[in-house]
């Protein structure tokens, strides 16, 4: 059987349904064999769609993604989405044609050493010598991509082998000796943890992304709801539970809650699942929570005590070890009354500052309201995904996620032109689901070409466009910290995005009055196939509350 | 009563974790790995992100085929190495890592050292090679060339003693390193 037919059956066994990638030289046996392999191929327009693209889907659905492209511009052209996967553990398998053996290192017809420059962002990479150890790289790939901390992996497969005969056996087994993640998480640690939370005052769970990957958001509801927890979420880990909720105090961090910020600030007690304390997070580090002890549960025995010290440190999957801290916590005899002065006071946090904005304004569109309305309109039931900037933090603000995998967007890398292709592979993965884009203009435009992609392939996303005509968030930035020193951040003579969406073939409509904007955006949504609404929002609009960078929660401005 | 249970949470963990911490001494960490091309790489690369140095760094194969063995050298005194250890951890083709204890290891290195050396010196020079139990491995009319094992210190004092001769070259091989007792390291 030739090398590359060895794939298509290593990915049917996998339980692949569809890539996404581009042909070119060096893949092209790859390509042929797609041609009547039964599996589902998305020919995106670039590569860095098609490797945002598998990460929507693997977002979405929990399942690996997997992106394919061609040697030396193709292979470099995923190094974002590879690095973005990298960062939000998203996980994704990035198949990759590469020059013949005998012209590696010559500097051959677009050759690039992809495996030496994605190096430093990849959870493991195999470059393939023999085209007999194909298919058992194949199967690593994935499993290495889905289990533990998931994250991308390549497969860098040079043109000829990939045209070898080889003798192909389905491969069963796969056993890494250097790969053994730790699931199940120390039985001693969890009853301390369960203790220290039943001693707890103050306490708050703070849930990240993690949780989402695990798969385990009842499991953290059930956790949150064993006693009146009060519970917040970083970006990535919106939807992990149920908002709105009695116990929910919003996301946290630079543009998160209030309240959410301030209960950090005051807690005795945080217990970190599946997040990292980024810096985007603990603000000043050494002022961050400074009254707090950390309980932190995490699969990646890296993450416990890198940026903060963990009193208690439980290594493991949440999916495994909530079940476990739920019990543990619930056999203690607890003083239910022991968090009302907490309570209260997060209660006059809430009351004192709800998220808000001045919609007082004439005809005008605020992104805050366009996002509300968003909210009304698909019933709070969409997928959304974003680009990166304020546009993303409002829609992290006022859509309420209220399960998992609702809420697709580049965090970790903050990589703008997420939004679209990751819209698209998710419309893919989730058929039947109504999948939203909240884009930015600034980040449309950097990867608008899959359109292209979502009109050809019969992807019906809808696209709502919150244009303010600036590069907002840098706009914002140096309105507050750089005397209004506007540099380089007006996007000047945009497209007229109606025309593009209608070049595209795809449903271009416009929303600039407020009164028009539910109506608007239920048309868009009733519209068959792709349709991109531009809406025109208020131009110098900032996204607040935010924490200063550099500075302590209790410090949040606006 | 203030706030007994937070109390309690900090009598009983115990595990004030190491991250951030700098140990102040040197660091020998013995790495199996497998035996595959890249591997160097994404050790090498993981020090070079957090601008760690290496010190010494020597690679070698080991009893099994399949396996190599990487013993380096880091300044913990500069560097938090317990970051880098756990990430060194999440490398696929990683089996094992040891951060040995000086005194849980016995570690050699060889150096080389051509040393300038006339007839009134030469005397003088094999002096010093026979105290330090080094070997003179090539001779010139004017140079000698010395082998010397031993520890990094051993090798350090040499150095010290030769210099003034007129040290031409000296070339080290990086310390390699095995656990003192029975068991594997």
């Amino acid at each position: 059987m030739r090398a590359v037919d060895a794939i298509m059956e290593c990915l049917k066994a996998e339980g692949v349904e569809h890539v996404f990638g581009i042909p070119g030289g060096a893949n092209l046996p790859t390509y042929d064999a797609l041609y009547d392999a039964g599996v589902r191929h998305i020919q995106c327009r670039h590569e860095q769609g098609a490797g945002h693209a598998a990460e929507g889907y693997a977002k979405a659905s929990g399942r690996v993604g997997v992106a394919l492209a061609t040697s030396g511009p193709g292979a470099t052209n995923l190094i974002t989405p590879i690095a973005d996967a990298m960062m939000d553990s998203v996980p994704t398998v990035f198949i990759t044609g590469q020059v013949r053996t005998d012209l590696l290192g010559t500097d051959g017809f677009q050759e690039a050493d992809i495996n030496g420059m994605t190096m430093p962002v990849v959870k493991h990479s195999l470059m393939i010598q023999d085209p007999r150890d194909i298919p058992r790289a194949i199967h690593e790939a994935f499993h290495i991509a889905r289990t533990g901390r998931p994250g991308p992996v390549v497969v860098d497969i040079p043109q000829d082998l990939s045209r070898a005969d080889i003798p192909y056996e389905p491969v069963t087994d796969v056993s890494l000796p250097g790969y053994q993640p730790t699931t199940a998480g120390n039985v001693k640690q969890i009853r301390l943890a369960a203790k220290a939370l039943a001693n707890a005052r103050r306490p708050v769970i703070y849930a990240g992304g993690g949780v989402v990957n695990a798969d385990a958001a009842k499991e953290l509801t059930e956790l949150c709801l064993a006693d009146r927890f009060p519970v917040t979420c970083t970006l990535m880990g919106l939807g992990a539970f149920p908002a709105p909720h009695d116990q929910w105090l919003g996301m946290l961090g630079m543009h998160g809650t209030r309240a959410a910020n301030y209960a950090m600030d005051e807690a005795d007690l945080i217990c970190a699942i599946g997040a990292r304390f980024d810096d985007r997070i603990t603000g000043k580090l050494s002022e961050f929570a400074p009254r707090a002890k950390f309980i932190h549960i995490d699969i990646d025995p890296a993450e416990i005590s890198k940026n903060i010290p963990a009193h208690i440190p439980i290594v493991g999957d949440a999916k495994q070890i909530l079940p476990k801290l739920t019990a543990e916590y619930r056999a203690i005899e607890t003083d239910l009354s022991r968090l009302d002065g907490w309570w209260d006071r997060i209660r006059g946090w809430q009351e004192k500052h709800p998220l808000r904005y001045d919609d007082s304004d004439g005809s005008e569109i605020k992104p805050q309201r366009m996002v509300e309305a968003i909210w009304e309109v698909t019933g709070g039931d969409a997928i959304v995904t974003s680009d990166v900037g304020q546009h993303q933090m409002w829609a992290a603000q006022y859509y309420h996620f209220p399960k998992p995998r609702r809420w697709i967007n580049s965090g970790g890398l903050g990589t703008m032109g997420f939004g679209l292709p990751s819209a698209l592979g998710a419309k893919v993965a989730c058929p039947d689901q109504t999948v939203t884009c909240i884009a930015g203009d600034g980040s449309l435009i950097m990867t608008c070409q899959e359109l292209a992609t979502c009109v050809t392939e019969n992807i019906p996303v809808k696209v709502f466009l919150m244009n303010n005509g600036y590069l907002g968030m840098v706009r914002q930035w140096q309105e507050l910290f750089w005397d209004k020193r506007y540099s380089s951040v007006d996007m000047g003579a945009s497209p007229d995005w109606v025309k593009l969406a209608e070049a595209f073939g795809a449903t271009g409509m416009r929303i600039t009055h407020k009164d028009e904007l539910n109506d608007g955006l239920k048309t868009a949504l009733a519209t068959d196939g792709v349709v991109l609404v531009d809406v025109h929002v208020t131009k110098e609009e900032n996204c607040y509350p935010m924490i200063p960078a550099g500075q302590a929660a209790r410090d949040m401005v606006g | 009563m203030g706030e007994p249970g937070t109390k309690e949470v900090l009598n009983l963990a115990d595990l004030e974790a190491a991250g951030g911490i700098h140990t102040g001494r040197k660091h020998v960490l013995s790495i199996l790995v497998e035996n595959k091309p890249g591997v160097l790489t994404r050790i090498a690369g993981l020090f070079a992100r957090r601008g760690f140095n290496i010190d010494t760094l020597a690679v070698g194969p080991t009893d099994d085929p399949t396996l190599s063995r990487v013993t380096l050298t880091v300044d913990g005194a500069l560097h938090p190495i317990d970051q880098v250890t756990k990430q060194l951890h999440k490398l696929v083709n990683v089996i094992k890592i040891r951060d040995l204890e000086p005194e849980e290891c016995v570690a050699r290195e060889l150096a080389l050292f051509k040393v300038s050396a006339d007839a009134e010196s030469r005397g003088q020079v094999m002096q010093f090679t026979d105290i330090f139990r080094g070997k003179v491995i090539d001779v010139s009319k004017r140079s000698l060339t010395i082998e010397i094992t031993g520890t990094d210190e051993k090798i350090e004092a040499f150095e010290r003693m030769i210099r003034p001769f007129g040290l031409i070259e000296m070339v080290r091989t990086g310390e390699i390193a095995i656990s003192r007792g029975r068991s594997a390291t």
